[in-house]
């Protein structure tokens, strides 16, 4: 029974790696491998099938859905990693602060999480957007306003623990700063939980940026990010199927690339779950 | 039990206060002069110191956020700034019928999410187990209003089944009607409910049945399983009278967050079943640059999202004491 939970670890963190290092190689290595230009259309091959031509076939304006595809990839990718990694690092700091002193200072800052954990993720990022406007910045401000209490609370509960560790205990007997036990000593053994958080983060944010374009308040076009481009392709559905279907799985596809990596890192990393606790906020998934 | 509901209550009241402030400072997000903004480039510039008058815009922060809040706490969410309503009736109207989406939701999620836990846990390591669990995880990684697009093509467009957009009777007066000796009223209520509540659904479902599996395996390996097996239980009777009652635990605890994401995810539910609530009326405040009505709005979310987890958590306790005692 062992050997075969050990197989599925690894088909999770193999299969996730693969997924997610292949849309990430497709995104940075997209003027290589497009095959037409992003913005190039063709009229009389508006919503064309998948051929030798368009592989994944073409928009309402004949534009290639291959290369709008993974020219999009750049962006999404860019509002999933950037926030999730401003809003990691904004977390683990205020959850090692919270954690280590304790006190009032944890209580302030917890109440603080506590309250941005109050609001339905969704619906503070849709109201954050919708009053600075949408827009890569704001979108991505938003989303990290509603992640970083999902890494405060984690840290800290790391934090809690470790810092009763007996190494910890020693450096403070032999007279080592605060900013030394924090980062020397407390963090190194803190960041397993971050990871594997973080990971799962990049589909969480995929999914709301695609949800925010789909409302009309993401990143505005032109970018052909993969939340317009699937809410072009919803609009046409029902006659033209195709390349909503194919959008939709490309987002999901990415997002289950993360989201398996995630979870087979989990249980390499933080075999104990603390990264899945129950104060861990559900995604604003969409 | 007394003293942990006191705690409980108590400890809402930082945290509602400290939601009004976030709700209230909304207004200070907005670039330039709000009332310039809210009202778009065609406005007067009678028209814009009259709004500057009515949001109290001149006024210093602190005393705004004063009168916020003393409005709040007389039950004045403010009036909207292009239906000539207050606020608060505009959501009273509609919140009923985000509230019946999200519980039918919640309730779709729970039904299927636990039955295929269960069954995953009692078949762990074989081909159905590993099936149902990639099934979980394309449920979770799959964008809720492309599956409700999909769900509307093949029921409502293709097959004609069940109707695309709209809702039916409230489900309370259906049901009163079906009672009453009108069974359709309460059918078409139900068919009108079935597809936007089970896409609502599915991504919760998804989680749920991950942690049913998880909770109950862990709890068929534990002593007292083994002991109800060896008294000759049935395995039927062991599995649900035994295992499940104690792994369904964490699975309470989870409800209130996912309750969170399906009151946001209902506003995309919403917005494609074109179900009147307040997801849909969100989208409308936000469009208009509505501010007080998006204010309330994500006020009586988190009002709504808080009040669940209190219930929630008191519901805990009252199941597993060792909450109390922590």
């Amino acid at each position: 029974m062992k050997k075969l939970g050990t197989l599925r670890i690894n088909v999770s963190l193999v299969t996730g790696l693969v997924i997610s290092l292949s849309i990430l190689f497709a995104a940075l290595a997209a003027p290589l491998i497009a095959t037409h230009g992003v913005e190039q259309m063709d009229m009389r091959n508006r919503f064309a099938g998948p051929s030798m031509e368009h592989w994944l076939g073409t928009d309402n304006f004949g534009r290639d859905l291959w290369t709008r595809l993974i020219y999009g990839a750049r962006i999404s990718l860019s509002i999933a990693l950037i926030p999730v990694f401003v809003a990691a690092v904004l977390g683990t700091l205020v959850g090692l602060v919270a954690g280590y002193f304790g006190g009032w200072v944890d209580l302030l800052l917890m109440r603080v999480a506590d309250v941005f954990l109050g609001f339905p993720a969704l619906i503070l990022v849709l109201a954050i957007v919708a009053v600075m406007g949408p827009g890569i910045l704001n979108v991505s401000l938003a989303l990290v306003v509603i992640f970083w209490t999902d890494y405060a609370r984690v840290v800290r509960s790391s934090t809690l623990v470790l810092r009763e560790q007996a190494y910890v205990l020693a450096a403070r007997a032999v007279g080592a700063s605060h900013m030394r036990i924090l980062f020397r000593e407390i963090l190194p053994n803190a960041w397993g939980p971050v990871l594997v958080l973080a990971t799962l983060g990049i589909g969480n944010a995929i999914l709301t940026e695609s949800a925010l374009s789909f409302l009309g308040f993401g990143v505005p076009p032109p970018q052909p990010t993969w939340g317009w481009t699937l809410a072009y392709g919803t609009r046409f559905m029902r006659s033209e199927p195709w390349l909503a279907i194919i959008s939709g799985l490309a987002i999901m596809v990415t997002v289950l690339g993360f989201n398996l990596l995630g979870d087979g890192l989990r249980d390499l990393l933080d075999p104990k779950g603390l990264s899945r606790g129950p104060h861990t906020r559900p995604s604003a998934k969409s | 039990m007394l003293a942990y509901v006191i705690r409980r209550l108590l400890l809402l009241i930082p945290t509602a206060a400290g939601m009004v402030v976030i709700t209230f400072s909304l207004l200070l997000l907005i670039p330039g002069d709000p009332a310039a903004v809210l009202l778009g480039q065609e406005a007067s510039q009678a028209d814009i110191a009259n709004l500057r008058a009515t949001l109290g815009l001149d006024l210093p922060w602190g005393t705004q956020l004063a009168r916020y809040v003393g409005a709040l706490l007389q039950g004045d969410m403010g009036r909207s700034l292009f239906q000539n309503e207050s606020v608060s009736s505009i959501i009273g109207a509609r919140i009923g019928a985000t509230a019946e989406l999200a519980v039918a939701a919640l309730v779709i999620a729970i039904v299927i999410g636990v039955s295929l836990g269960v069954l995953a846990a009692m078949r762990q390591g074989t081909k159905v187990d590993t099936a149902l669990m990639l099934l979980a995880q394309l449920g979770v990684s799959m964008p809720v209003y492309w599956l409700g697009i999909l769900l509307m093509l093949a029921f409502s467009v293709k097959l004609g089944w069940l109707p695309a957009i709209g809702r039916g009777e409230p489900l309370g007066s259906a049901v009163w009607a079906a009672l009453s000796g009108q069974p359709a009223v309460l059918a078409d209520s139900i068919a009108h409910l079935l597809l936007p509540a089970f896409a609502l659904g599915v991504n919760s479902a998804a989680i749920i049945s991950r942690l049913v599996r998880t909770s109950m395996i862990e709890v068929l390996q534990e002593d007292f399983v083994r002991t109800a097996y060896a008294k000759g239980l049935r395995r039927t009777r062991v599995m649900v009278r035994h295992a499940l009652r104690n792994a369904l635990l964490p699975v309470i605890s989870i409800i209130g967050l996912r309750f969170g994401l399906l009151l946001g995810g209902g506003v995309l539910t919403e917005t494609i079943f074109g179900w009147p609530g307040l997801g849909q009326l969100t989208i409308a405040a936000i469009s208009q640059r509505d501010l007080p009505l998006v204010q309330g709005i994500v006020l009586c979310f988190a009002m709504m999202f808080a009040l669940v987890n209190l219930l929630v958590d008191l519901s805990y306790s009252l199941v597993d004491p060792r909450v109390r005692m922590a």
